[in-house]
C-alpha cells in the first residue's frame, strides 16, 4: 500500500516526509511500549502509535524505523518533527483510535509482521 | 576508537542522544546496518535504563575493528536479583518511565538478545555496570 493511501484511510495530517508518500509499504505493527517497538530485528513496518513524545522519535530511530502513525489524536511537537525531519522519517497524525486505524488498514491488506 | 557520553538522571529529553551519536558513528564506519542496529537497540536500552532507573552515569564505547564493546556505569541504587530483572516482564520502573513508552520488563532481556556478550554486575547501593560486546562479522 503506498503511504498516500495510508494517509487518506486514515484521514491523516502528514507532518513530514511528504516526498515519501509514493513508496509501497506491506506491513504495519502497532504499539504504545517502546521496547516492543525495539524487538522488531530487520523488519521496517509502518508504526502506528499513541506514545507521543521524543522517545517515539528516537525509539524509531533506533530501530530503523521510518515510517510513524500516531493515532487518537496525538499530536508531534516541532522539536519531534525537527529530529524526524533530520532522521528522513515520514510522521503522520490520524484523530482515529489505534483499533479503528489498525483495522482499517488490515481491510485494506496491510499485514502484520508476526 | 575511544568514546564517552554522560548521561543524567530523568532526562528523558535527551535519552538516546549517545546511542544516536555512536549510531552515526557506526554508520560513518561503514558497519553494516543490521550490526548497527543490534548495537544501538542494545545500548539504547541501556542508556534509558541509566537514565530511569539510576541517577545517571557514563557510557564509554570502544569500537574496534572487528568489534565495538560497550560500558554503562551508572551511579544508583543497583539491582538487588540481576537474575530476576534479566526475565521478560520484571520492572521496577516509575509511571513517568512507564508514561515514556518503557518499564515493561522488557530492556535487560532485549539487550541479550542483540549482543554477543553482556555481562551485568551491580551493588546495591552504588550503582550498575552493563558491558555489552558486539562482534562486526
Amino acid at each position: 500500500m503506498k503511504l498516500r493511501e495510508i494517509s487518506e484511510l486514515l484521514n491523516a495530517t502528514v507532518r513530514c516526509g511528504e516526498d515519501r508518500l509514493d513508496e509501497e509499504h506491506e506491513t504495519a505493527f502497532a504499539s504504545d511500549l517502546m521496547s516492543d517497538v525495539l524487538t522488531l530485528g530487520d523488519y521496517n513496518p509502518v508504526i502506528l502509535t499513541g506514545l507521543c513524545n521524543m522517545q517515539t522519535i528516537r525509539t524509531c530511530e533506533m530501530g530503523n524505523l521510518d515510517i510513524i502513525v500516531l493515532v487518537r489524536r496525538k499530536k508531534a511537537t516541532d522539536e519531534m518533527i525537527e529530529e524526524a525531519e533530520d532522521e528522513g522519517m515520514v510522521v503522520m497524525e490520524s484523530d482515529f483510535s489505534m483499533f479503528k486505524a489498525c483495522g482499517l488498514l488490515f481491510q485494506n491488506g496491510m499485514q502484520p509482521i508476526f | 576508537m575511544h568514546l564517552e557520553y554522560q548521561v543524567y538522571e530523568a532526562d528523558f529529553v535527551n535519552a538516546g542522544a549517545a546511542s544516536s551519536a555512536i549510531k552515526k558513528t557506526l554508520k560513518q564506519l561503514n558497519v553494516s546496518p543490521q550490526i548497527i542496529k543490534r548495537v544501538v537497540v542494545a545500548l539504547y536500552e541501556a542508556e534509558v535504563n541509566a537514565i530511569a532507573h539510576a541517577y545517571g552515569g557514563t557510557i564509554y564505547a570502544d569500537i574496534e575493528p572487528d568489534k565495538i564493546t560497550l560500558k554503562v556505569v551508572d551511579t544508583g541504587p543497583g539491582i538487588p536479583d540481576i537474575d530476576w530483572a534479566m526475565q521478560e516482564g520484571n520492572s521496577t520502573a516509575s509511571p513517568e518511565v512507564r508514561n515514556m513508552g518503557f518499564g515493561a520488563g522488557m530492556g535487560l532481556p532485549n539487550i541479550q538478545k542483540n549482543v554477543d556478550k553482556l555481562n551485568v554486575t551491580s551493588t546495591v547501593g552504588v550503582g550498575t555496570t552493563v558491558e555489552m560486546e558486539v562482534n562486526f562479522v
